[in-house]
């Protein structure tokens, strides 16, 4: 659906209609609170949005109208004896230096939600918990298997095999202590068996069998941050997003560059065109018809996290990112700072939207080739879905 | 019995409860949490974690005093207490 907007912002949730041929706001829930991803179930047409209350926690909370009125859902918790290996803190100097610790799980941040074979909600949180529910929401189970993966040193329910060695690390989006989060959820539309996580900062996991399994998908990767830039784990995936109707066509938007598979995953390639600021960033969309063409909202750099020489624009490729547009046209072009955050940005057919952390939204009904202002004076937006 | 007071904060989730006077059974801070998720269900994880251990932000004071035991919770409340349930603040 098209005509339709949900946007999760640092103070509520509103709605963007297009009504009459314009673009209109409304608040619809949650007002002042953290509103860090809100999306509908296009099964059961639940609309689920994910808070942070700060002082009082993360938590869920769903509306079955619509988005009339809203409660909260049943709680995602951490299970008893879930634990991970966190990083060891600065020590004092009589101190001998630290290793990494196993501390006890609990919900620290819900990051983003996504649905799957009709009635299945999966929700990835932080610290890099995958928690699914097969009855439309009304409970969610922790998916031990990538819970307990290898590469975050095994299992630490039982201990049984575990290792000290953890190749997850943190992502400061945890507001809190340093800890791993899950901040992509795809399920392939050929199969719900298939779903791929990407977390901050580990990389990609696939499961082909529903969650009972899980194998890494960072071949091709490259990082600018690590010893070893082709190291299996440790990448920072920004986000990452599949091609619904070629959907072995993936994108990812990493801390290290843009990069595509055109193999359904199985190896990645760096195309990121520094020259022509295209490289970093947080959102990707996929096109949802050509698995060659993507958008981006590129960022300065890392360590200037704004639009690039105070000029926004969306860039696009149609050709696998050999060649990048730039799109300008409706969007400011002098003294704007803005940052679009991973979830802020989305399309649907030929529509495109985007919000950025200083309140701006702003709507393409033509592939990106212009875009409308449609608000100003939003708080930091978090999240931006059509549906 | 303890008289149990909470910040406005809590009320805009649990409007059922504004304007009730809270008096619960308890003999510690861990008990009165587990009265008001039986009043309020949904009240225990708004004030601790899913481990029990009281949220960074969340004050309980047993009238002046805050309570020591942040993990457990099992600072005595006597009978006549107040138990007042607060965000912290961290300056801002």
């Amino acid at each position: 659906m098209s005509d339709r907007i949900l946007v999760g912002t640092r103070k509520g949730t509103f709605f963007v209609e297009k009504l009459g041929g314009r673009w209109t706001v409304r608040l619809a829930g949650h007002l002042g609170q953290g509103v860090n991803f809100v999306a509908r179930d296009p099964s059961t047409k639940t609309l689920w949005a994910a808070l942070g209350h700060g002082h009082w926690g993360a938590k869920l909370s769903r509306s079955t109208d619509d988005g009339a009125t809203w409660s909260d859902a049943t709680q995602i918790k951490y299970p008893e004896g879930a634990k991970y290996l966190a990083p060891p803190d600065p020590t004092e100097d009589s101190v001998a230096p630290g290793e990494a610790t196993l501390r006890d799980a609990t919900l620290l941040k819900l990051w983003c939600i996504g649905f799957g074979a009709p009635g299945q909600v999966h929700v990835g949180t932080i610290p890099g918990g995958l928690f699914t529910s097969n009855d439309g929401g009304d409970s969610f189970e922790l998916n031990r298997a990538l819970w307990n993966h290898e590469s975050r040193g095994g299992d630490h329910f039982t201990g049984i095999g575990a290792t000290k060695v953890t190749h997850w690390f943190g992502t400061p989006a945890a507001e809190s202590e340093f800890a791993p989060g899950i901040h992509s959820i795809v399920v392939d539309p050929r199969n719900p068996q298939r779903i791929l996580v990407a977390i901050s900062t580990a990389g990609v996991l696939e499961t082909t069998d529903g969650g009972a399994t899980w194998r890494g998908r960072n071949k091709g990767m490259l990082n600018d941050y690590l010893p070893d830039p082709a190291a299996e784990w440790g990448h920072d995936a920004h986000l990452i997003a599949q091609c619904p109707a070629q959907p072995d066509h993936f994108w990812q938007q990493n801390h290290s560059g843009v990069f595509y598979s055109a193999d359904n995953a199985a190896t990645w390639k760096r195309v990121s065109k520094p020259d022509q600021g295209i490289h970093f960033g947080f959102p990707v969309c996929a096109d949802t018809r050509v698995g060659t063409t993507a958008w981006l909202v590129p960022g300065k750099a890392d360590s200037q996290r704004t639009a690039i020489d105070g000029a926004l624009f969306v860039a696009r490729t149609e050709d696998g990112g050999e060649t990048w547009q730039q799109l300008r046209e409706g969007l400011p072009q002098q003294n704007a700072y803005d940052v679009v955050l991973r979830h802020a940005f989305h399309n649907s057919d030929d529509a495109l939207a985007f919000g950025s952390s200083t309140g701006n939204l702003y709507v393409s009904d033509n592939r990106g080739d212009s875009w409308r202002s449609v608000a100003n004076n939003l708080p930091p937006i978090y999240s931006v879905r059509f549906a | 019995m303890a008289t149990v007071e909470l910040t406005r904060h809590l009320y805009q989730f649990f409007p059922q409860l504004e304007g009730k006077e809270l008096v619960v059974e308890a003999t510690t801070i861990a008990e009165v949490v587990r009265e008001m998720e039986r009043i309020a269900p949904g009240f225990a994880f708004y004030v601790c974690d899913e481990r029990g251990r009281l949220r960074r932000h969340v004050n309980i004071f047993v009238d002046e005093l805050s309570v020591g035991d942040r993990a457990k919770l099992s600072d005595p409340v006597q009978p006549g207490s107040r138990v007042f349930i607060l965000q912290a603040l961290s300056g801002g």
